[in-house]
């Protein structure tokens, strides 16, 4: 919405400056995006407004006029070329000096007279163009007649358009008597309304058109007038200069008048040519399935059942609320004029305006309810600019078909309310003053209740916190004390995913990997490319409607794709060590119901280790960094994970295991498959873990598991077993680790493995470290030596292990 | 090893040190060589202390002196050990001379070599500090460091500013019903208001009826909390990701990350919420923030408001501040007292109770602490972006 700074001054003064101003908007009413001051670059000395008293041609030029003009301090004589200079107007007259825009080249310039055609020019008559009002340089631009001779052209035609957005509810501020009267409750200056008194003909309105709503619960009401021996012809130069400055473009008076109404008061006016109403009868209806309607913009619509046409004895001639049809518009013989200002439901008008894709400067003031009161009102001040402007005679009495009517509202606002809610009591003098201000109706109910009618053109004022809202933005939310909530806390409600879920970022964080947070939607060739085919759930992801892109068209199923893309386009401008990780979901569709919205952290490393000081540059990271991190992880929460060797979709068979804790399948660590890491053009090993939050939280411990560190040392020993190249190193660790004897504890770690000379084909060693600790005592060699027999006797057994060189 | 760490160093706990070597070596403690007059030369053969000490002298690396200390000192057959045997062997009137001269002997042999020890130690220390120095310059031997997404940052830190005061944190599906997101929120089809949320509908019918959305907003979960909350009092934040069907530019991505609060009971106030925004600026932005609130809409509530923060980059006096385009005052986010009408759909009595909400756009609030100029820098995760926070 524009507002312009002139026109508000016709209902209030304010004499703010204009950022003060902007600020007491923002604060109170309306959030005010930005102004442009229309005039800012006037020089008030230079530019003045002239009266043209007399013109001579130009002795030596046909094209040319030699203007004699009135500048209040002398007549001048001028050089003009304007075709529509003519004696009497009033103009913008400017003199040597003058910053202005140059007619031609479009670029600011300083004007400096010489003579035209040998003759001397002592200023210049402007045109739109010149003062940088528009590009409009065919003729001068003509101030209105009441304009001042000898009057700084800013003073009289500067401005300031200020660009406002307003709010959903707030009809009333699509109008610029909206924000006079929000002004005048503000600063308390008075408030003058537009004038809307006319004579009326003997001819009474309701004898010349008859109206009928046959659908009230869209047409709530619905007020027709009549003005007979209308002159159609331009509307006066102020008229049209306000329009053009709120973005309207001026056609002719009468349309120009229902248009001028709208912007002043917000409600939308319709004017039809009255000799083109067929039977001089209006019905307000549905559409008729399969009717349809030209509209003014020249477009066959069809009609949707569930709209409703203004219609004449003849059918459909507009569309209520929205737009009018092309058939009944007034044109330049139009004589007599039918003024339709009606309420319809807003809900309709934005649906039908949704169903047409047709958002109108009408529909969008509907759509955001407007008081039905606001019809009589616009009605009487478009009647008494048609008796001033249009040469008319307004017949008598408004038909008004009112349904929709209801009685005044009250609503009782107690001083206790108003506390209960703000946190501080306004004085009942400042309650009167500000909802009086408002156009609100109030009376006191003692003890400290206040009965109040809330003003017609503010249906959004339904129940006491509505009021206690004006209440609050008008006495000043900046008077609000800072307190701090009371009274007793909330139930806590545990949520041990969450929990988790952070821990594991901040786990994965400490482990060297980069948070990354991708888009979670996706499209699906992608994520057919890293799902398993046979995994029904996962390749049939919920799409949108309406994605903001294609390639952001279905609910992610796996968040791999996101994270290999991630990588490669990191790949492509660094080199060394990626390590990346997000958690977020995967979208589980659930039939009839929403997607399972399953946690999942997954992440990938490669490339070359850190390098520059290691002896171990451009050693690549590989498996064990990745399934690393995942121990580490595990062992922080204090889970005992195990693995095992598996093979899925997208992972590389014999570099991939699923991890599992307790009975849980908690996830996977892998080697992306070179192909399925090609398709994301990536050309290295790169390495893949998968952790289901959902599945760990449940073998979360609630604590970890401690046990006194024991007063007595630990022995250690390091052994090397022979067994077969195919066991795995698991199944030793598991008999290490599950060994006791004598009570004394038996931990192991498996710190190298070797295969090749010295170990017979088939076979492989390992390494083991392992460590003897008893609660109650120091190990002798005895013990130490009774324990390990027993453990390597298991480890033939299970483990077909046998000491290496024992 | 390195290229600083020449062969022969080795590593001992806590550095790098040097063994002896023989061009690193010169002996610098006190005369090692000396006749004294305590021994008697009677009875010791004449010339062994100079030529134990002679020998220590011209042991040059760790391996000679303990080769030394094993000739002269050892257990087994140290010379001078064997000496101290011979103590038996002496004449009986001798003996005690003998022996008291052999064992002042070992004591200046051992004192010898502890002397010499030191000074190879020594050496090698200061060996260490000169021609052995490091160029501190030279950068560290790089560490793997991963960073949480500043996204993810701020998000922490704005929920940590509410739990302190007593809020905590519900979560709620990202994909809801238009029930929730809408119509419990009084955001009615056909309602204006639903321009402020342009929205990404899922495309699935239930019962021929599309009423699946990705969220607009995290309210929809503010009224999950309230259906599953029997009585307040609430206090809750409910954070998470929101959709926008729009077009990405510098200050707009379609995919958003939410944290809306809302405190439900007798006696919650306006004022309240001033002091609760109050507080989360301060954490936020510094101890001296000061807020505003404005006049705003929201179907949800009533009365709305926008509360503005005082500038924290310019403080107010910036004519030409990018981060307030100087007005002084950035808008942070929208609030207000929860509309009555969904106090009391969520069983509770609206005259009785009362609740404020308030929901803040976490990458705006990121944008703003770091003055990062484009929003789209968030989730195109690149780490030369990411790297830095
Ligand atoms: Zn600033």
């Amino acid at each position: 919405m524009k507002l312009s700074l002139n026109w508000l001054r016709d209902y209030v003064d304010v004499d703010l400056p204009v950022p003060e101003l902007a600020r007491l908007l923002i604060d109170a009413t309306a959030e005010v995006e930005s102004w442009e001051t229309i005039g800012a670059g006037w020089d008030p000395e230079r530019i003045r407004v002239a009266e043209v008293v007399a013109i001579a041609p130009h002795p030596d030029a046909d094209r040319l006029r030699l203007a004699t003009v009135e500048t209040g301090a002398g007549r001048q004589q001028v050089v003009c070329g304007a075709p529509n200079l003519e004696v009497g107007q009033k103009v913008a007259f400017a003199t040597e000096g003058a910053e202005l825009i140059d007619g031609h080249t479009g670029k600011p310039s300083k004007l400096k007279l010489r003579p035209i055609r040998g003759v001397e020019s002592a200023g210049m008559v402007l045109s739109e163009k010149e003062l940088g009002l528009s590009d409009a340089h065919e003729g001068i631009l003509v101030l209105p007649a009441t304009a001042k001779v000898g009057r700084p052209l800013v003073e009289e035609l500067g401005d300031v358009v200020f660009d406002i957005s307003t709010w959903a509810n707030r009809a009333d501020l699509l109008g610029v008597l909206g924000f006079g009267r929000e002004l005048s409750a503000i600063t308390g200056a008075a408030l003058r309304e537009p004038a809307r008194d006319h004579r009326e003909s003997e001819t009474k309105a309701a004898d010349m058109v008859s109206v009928t709503i046959e659908d009230p619960d869209l047409c709530l009401r619905f007020t027709a007038s009549v003005i007979e021996d209308v002159t159609v012809g331009p509307s006066p130069a102020w008229m049209q200069e306000r329009l053009l400055r709120l973005g309207m473009r001026p056609i002719n008076n009468v349309v120009d008048i229902t248009n001028y109404v709208m912007l002043e008061t917000g409600q939308p006016l319709h004017a039809f040519d009255y000799d083109q109403v067929r039977d001089k009868r209006i019905v307000a209806r549905r559409a008729k399935p399969g009717e349809r309607l030209t509209t003014l913009d020249g477009i066959d619509r069809e009609l949707d059942p569930e709209m409703l046409v203004i219609c004449d004895g003849g059918g459909p001639v507009g569309i209520g609320g929205i737009m009018g049809g092309g058939k009944s518009e007034v044109s330049e013989k139009t004589k007599t004029v039918l003024l339709e200002v009606a309420n319809f439901k807003r809900g309709s008008i934005r649906r039908s305006s949704g169903i047409l894709k047709l958002r109108t400067e009408a529909s969008l003031r509907f759509e955001k309810g407007i008081g039905p009161a606001m019809a009589e009102y616009a009605q009487h001040r478009a009647l008494h600019l048609f008796e001033q402007l249009s040469g008319g005679r307004v017949t008598k009495g408004l038909v008004d078909i009112y349904p929709g009517e209801t009685p005044r509202g009250t609503i009782l606002v107690t001083a206790a309310r108003i506390e209960q809610v703000l946190g501080i009591a306004i004085p009942a003098n400042d309650v009167r003053r500000i909802l009086t201000g408002l156009g609100y109706g109030v009376q006191d109910v003692p003890p400290a209740t206040f009965s109040v009618q809330p003003p017609g053109w503010r249906p959004d004022l339904e129940i006491p916190d509505d009021v206690i809202e004006d209440l609050g933005r008008i006495y000043g939310y900046d008077k609000l004390p800072t307190t701090m909530l009371e009274g007793r806390l909330p139930d806590p409600e545990p949520n041990p995913l969450r929990d988790l879920r952070e821990r594991v970022r901040d786990l994965a964080v400490g482990l060297g990997f980069q948070e990354i947070i991708t888009y979670t939607l996706t499209e699906l060739p992608k994520l057919a490319r890293a799902v398993d085919p046979s995994d029904a759930l996962r390749l049939a992801p919920l799409g949108v409607v309406n994605p903001v892109a294609s390639q952001y068209a279905y609910l992610r199923t796996s968040m791999r794709p996101a994270l290999l893309e991630t990588y490669a386009a990191n790949r492509r401008h660094q080199d060394g060590p990626l390590r990346l990780f997000e958690i977020g979901f995967e979208y589980l569709p659930v039939e009839a119901d929403l997607p399972h919205e399953r946690t999942v952290l997954c992440a990938l490393i490669g490339g070359t280790r850190e390098a520059r000081w290691s002896g171990t540059a451009g050693e690549r990271l590989d498996f064990f960094d990745a399934k690393g991190a995942v121990e580490a992880v595990f062992d922080a929460l204090g889970v005992r994970e195990a693995y095992s060797a598996t093979s899925h979709f997208g992972l590389l068979e014999g570099h991939t295991a699923d991890v599992v804790a307790g009975k849980e399948h908690v996830g996977v660590v892998a080697q992306v498959h070179p192909d399925l890491a090609a398709s994301f053009e990536i050309d290295e090993p790169v390495f893949l873990v998968e952790l289901w939050l959902e599945e760990m939280v449940r073998v979360l411990p609630e604590r970890p598991e401690y046990a006194a560190p024991s007063r007595f040392p630990e022995v250690r020993q390091d052994i090397a077993l022979l067994l077969d190249a195919a066991t795995p190193a698991a199944r030793v660790l598991e008999v290490v680790r599950s060994h006791r004897s004598g009570g004394v504890r038996l931990s192991g770690d498996i710190f190298d493995e070797y295969r090749g000379e010295g170990i017979p084909e088939g076979q492989k060693s390992l390494a083991v470290r392992l460590r003897y600790q008893a609660e109650d005592r120091t190990l002798t060699d005895a013990d130490v030596a009774k324990v390990q027999a027993g453990l390597l006797k298991r480890l033939g057994n299970e483990a077909g292990a046998t000491l290496r060189g024992g | 090893m390195g290229e600083l760490a020449p062969d022969n160093w080795h590593l001992v706990a806590g550095g790098w040190w040097p063994t002896a070597s023989p061009t690193a070596l010169s002996l610098t403690s006190g005369p090692l060589y000396t006749q004294d007059s305590m021994i008697d030369s009677a009875l010791i053969p004449p010339g062994l202390e100079a030529e134990a000490l002679g020998a220590l002298a011209s042991a040059a690396d760790e391996a000679a002196i303990e080769a030394w200390r094993v000739q002269w000192l050892g257990r087994q057959d140290g010379r001078l050990t064997a000496l101290l045997r011979s103590v038996k062997e002496q004449p009986v009137e001798s003996r005690a001379a003998f022996g008291a001269a052999a064992n002042e002997l070992k004591r200046k042999l051992e004192s010898a070599l502890a002397d010499r020890n030191e000074a190879i130690r020594k050496e090698a220390l200061r060996e260490l500090s000169t021609s052995a120095a490091l160029d501190v310059t030279l950068p560290g031997r790089p560490q793997a460091i991963g960073r949480l997404h500043p996204v993810t940052q701020t998000m922490r830190d704005i929920v940590k500013a509410f739990e302190e005061m007593g809020f905590r944190v519900a979560e709620g599906p990202e994909v809801e019903w238009d029930r929730y997101n809408f119509d419990a929120a009084r955001i009615p089809e056909d309602h204006p208001a639903r321009d402020m949320w342009d929205t990404i509908w899922v495309n699935t019918l239930i019962d021929g009826k599309r009423s699946m959305l990705l969220r607009t907003h995290t309210t929809p979960n503010q009224i999950r909390v309230m259906e599953r909350t029997p009585e307040p009092p609430i206090r809750v934040i409910v954070p998470g990701k929101c959709y926008r069907q729009e077009a990405t530019d510098a200050t707009h991505e379609w995919m958003l990350t939410q944290i809306e609060a809302l405190a439900v009971g007798e006696g919650v106030r306006m004022s309240d919420l001033k002091g609760v925004l109050y507080g989360m600026a301060r954490k936020l932005f510094g101890n001296d923030r000061k807020i505003i609130f404005h006049h705003s809409y929201f179907p949800f509530v009533e009365p709305g408001v926008e509360m503005a923060m005082d500038c924290f980059i310019c403080r107010g006096s910036g004519s030409d501040c990018r981060t307030c385009h100087g007005t002084g005052w950035i808008e942070i986010l929208g609030a207000g007292m929860v509309h009555p009408e969904i106090i009391d759909k969520a069983g509770y009595d609206s005259s009785k109770h009362t609740g404020f909400a308030l929901g803040i756009g976490v990458e705006r609030v990121a944008l703003l602490r770091w003055g990062i100029e484009d929003i789209r820098h968030f989730y195109q995760n690149d780490l030369r972006f990411l790297a830095q926070f």
